[in-house]
């Protein structure tokens, strides 16, 4: 699904990534973790495209095509999708506007049919009731107003909605109560499939109780320096991230 | 410049898509101005004395004024002598129906888009397209004629209506009101009229097209709409112009009436020519566009959608003189490449609780200067007064200007005023938000700019909701940053 080799990237001149290798293989979790600035939102933002990001050197191979060289909307269109840590707010669009409008630029891109407004309401009452929200978000104005919790669920709708082939959540974690939490679990654990990955950068170990990862890697100025499997994640809650700070340091300095 | 900055400009090379020009014999009087030329025009038009000198007044009194310098737009001195003030389409004879419209004619407007056939009356729309000067057609007008109300061209209003032109033309705007009002009076060829009798609601949109078509032609027209007592009309104007290099004077002078309970919903969606990319050419748009509340609860409703031409200087106005009446101004002003744009209102507020609302959306990309001028005014007897204004803009690229002009003149101290200004970009994070869920970039930006731009367009019939977002669209395509 996706391989990652040798990935450098630098953000305003900056090198943010220095040398990232990773591969994801269809239907698995990998959980990225990492002290703050480590990078994990930088490797999150650099696979969704974002410009600012300048993959300076290595490949990323995604579904056996170089990734690098793809627009933003063709890397969605392809199925990558980004849970934004902090999601946008756009006025005067409404939520079911937009909704309507990317599924269907999706499906289109992939050569499906679009759907009709009765099939597009009937899908996105489903799925509403997936995420647990509540129906009346869909005429307001794109995450405008919406609470912290909303914002979240709202992305969740999202995923679910389009289907994608690589979800990348980047610390939709952060700044949400437990029940929140769940309902990105739920949502996560409901669309995890044989052919459907999970990129899950988070800071804290409490996301993965509910959600277990396959693998847990560890990122540490712009390396990955330690993986393992969801037991990484324990040691990490209990002793914290010096010990791999340390353990890193120690290697570089040799 | 960063990548998408660039990828969207690339998306600008669009173009104007009504720059055709059409083949039609056109009767057309020699360039230039004089009392000789008003005459002419007036007698061509077999109008009655009275207006032939209620042109020569306003054309004397235009002699001693200069042209405005004080807007925020800047363009080469006009030589008003080298204007042609009158062309017509050349007919034959008088012609009776459809059938009878030179082929050449119906071709444009169907270029245009222009709903003349009957088919397209059936949804609703009435429609007076004028070319260059002259009302060409005046459709559905029987159906109207039943219920009362004249939808007709203005020659033929002066001639079946002249104790109704008489009695309102310039009563809105005078002749000696501005330079570029005196300079219509003088030669104006032609427009619309509408007359909604006591307690009638129109049944249908009103809809008039004009089009500039003859080269170094100025069109000067005039719409006069009076709304009787407990009427209520809506009334749409669109315009397009073929693509030449030298630029052409549109100015036109718009009056509306209404009289106590009435109502009237005045729409515009300019997209006259707007010159080129390097801003060769384009339509000098000078408009003077006022409405007078005269009753008691009347309202007018302004809402304008300008995409087009070259320099736009234009303040569609309120003059809330009952009491309790209302005034409402929505517009979305968009300038691309070289274009400017003076625009926005005046709400003059005289009567006792009159309320007024002004929203106004601009947005500017490329090279473009767009600004927004309005006055709230509460004069000393206007207990109670209220207005509300918002005016936001938008850039996009970093070579454009917005500004924002609002003058203010309260002379009632019970009068609530309240003013809003927001300037904004066009976020990268908006764009990246958009584009990561599948969107392209155009749709992404054309997503941002029409949520921008949703109030506004909640105002227009939805016929031409739909034909403004395009619009916008095309206007914008790929100016971002």
């Amino acid at each position: 699904m996706l391989i990652i080799k040798d990935l450098k990237v630098s953000v305003e001149e900056k090198e943010i990534l220095q040398g990232i290798n990773l591969e994801v293989k269809p239907g698995e979790v990998h959980a990225i973790m990492g002290p703050n600035g480590s990078g994990k939102s930088t490797l999150a933002n650099v696979l969704a495209g974002r410009e600012e990001y300048v993959a300076t050197s290595g490949s990323v191979l995604y579904q056996g095509e170089n990734l690098l060289e793809k627009e933003v909307d063709e890397r969605a269109q392809a199925g990558i999708f980004l849970a934004f840590q902090y999601p946008v707010e756009i006025p005067g669009v409404s939520t079911a506007n937009f909704l309507k409008s990317t599924v269907n630029a999706v499906r289109k891109a992939q050569g499906k049919e679009e759907l009709n407004a009765v099939q597009m309401l009937r899908l996105m009452r489903d799925k509403i009731k997936m995420v647990g929200m509540d129906e009346k978000l869909l005429q307001r104005s794109l995450n405008e107003g919406f609470s912290g919790g909303e914002k979240k669920r709202s992305e969740m709708l999202q995923m679910a909605l389009l289907e994608p082939r690589l979800a990348i959540l980047d610390e939709t974690d952060s700044g949400l109560d437990i029940d929140a939490l769940r309902i990105v679990a739920d949502a996560v654990n409901q669309l995890r499939s044989a052919d459907r990955s999970f990129i899950i950068v988070t800071h804290y170990q409490r996301l993965l109780n509910y959600i277990v990862p396959d693998y847990v890697h560890v990122l540490y100025k712009g390396r990955i320096v330690k993986s393992g499997d969801k037991s990484l994640a324990m040691q990490l809650e209990e002793q914290g991230y010096d010990w791999i700070k340390e353990e890193a340091d120690s290697v570089a300095s040799l | 410049m960063s990548e998408s900055m660039q990828t969207l400009e690339e998306h600008t090379r669009s173009d104007y898509k009504y720059g055709f020009t059409s083949n039609i014999e056109s009767d057309v009087i020699p360039k230039g101005l004089s009392e000789d030329v008003v005459r002419l025009i007036s007698q061509k038009k077999n109008e009655p004395e009275w207006l032939t000198e209620w042109r020569l007044a306003a054309y004397r009194h235009w002699l001693g004024m200069t042209e405005p310098k004080w807007p925020n737009v800047h363009y080469p001195p006009i030589d008003y002598q080298d204007i042609i003030y009158y062309a017509a389409p050349k007919k034959k004879e008088q012609l009776k129906s459809l059938d009878e419209v030179d082929p050449e004619l119906l071709e444009t407007f169907n270029k245009l888009g222009i709903p003349l056939d009957e088919q397209k009356l059936l949804a609703g729309v009435a429609v007076d397209a004028v070319l260059d000067s002259v009302s060409v057609k005046t459709t559905y007008k029987e159906k109207l004629s039943e219920l009362g109300i004249i939808f007709s061209s203005f020659s033929e209003a002066v001639r079946e209506h002249p104790e109704l032109i008489r009695k309102y033309l310039g009563s809105v705007v005078p002749p000696t009101d501005n330079y570029f009002a005196a300079l219509n009076s003088a030669v104006f060829s032609d427009g619309s009229f509408v007359y909604i009798p006591k307690g009638v609601r129109c049944p249908m949109e009103l809809s008039t097209y004009f089009r500039i078509n003859e080269r170094n032609t100025g069109q000067f027209e005039r719409t006069l709409i009076v709304a009787e007592e407990g009427s209520y009309v809506s009334y749409l104007e669109g315009c397009t112009a073929p693509m030449r290099d030298e630029n052409q004077l549109h100015a036109a002078v718009v009056e509306l009436y209404a009289l106590d309970e009435a109502t009237i919903k005045y729409s515009t969606v300019q997209n006259w020519y707007p010159g080129d990319k390097e801003g060769k050419g384009g339509i000098y748009n000078f408009v003077t566009k006022r409405g007078l509340c005269a009753g008691r609860n009347s309202k007018i409703t302004w809402t304008q959608v300008e995409t087009g031409s070259a320099i736009t200087w234009k303040y569609p106005s309120c003059v809330l003189r009952g009491d309790n009446s209302v005034g409402e101004f929505y517009s979305v002003a968009v300038t691309n490449n070289y274009q400017q744009a003076d625009t926005g209102t005046k709400m003059v507020h005289l009567g006792k609780n009159t309320r007024s609302t002004i929203i106004s959306k601009g947005i500017s990309a490329g090279f473009s200067n767009n600004s927004y001028r309005g006055l709230v005014k509460v004069g000393k007897k206007a207990e109670n007064a209220h207005n509300f204004s918002q005016c936001d803009s938008l850039l996009m690229g970093d070579k454009c200007g917005a500004h924002t002009f609002p003058y203010l003149e309260v002379e009632n101290k019970t009068a609530r005023v309240e003013h809003e200004a927001t300037t904004s970009k066009i976020g990268e994070d908006q764009l990246f938000y958009l584009m990561q869920r599948g969107l392209s970039e155009e749709d992404a930006v054309n997503m941002i700019v029409n949520g921008y731009c949703k109030e506004v367009f909640n105002e227009l019939p939805m016929e031409f909701a739909v034909e403004a977002q395009k619009l916008l669209a095309i206007s914008l395509e790929g100016s971002v940053g």
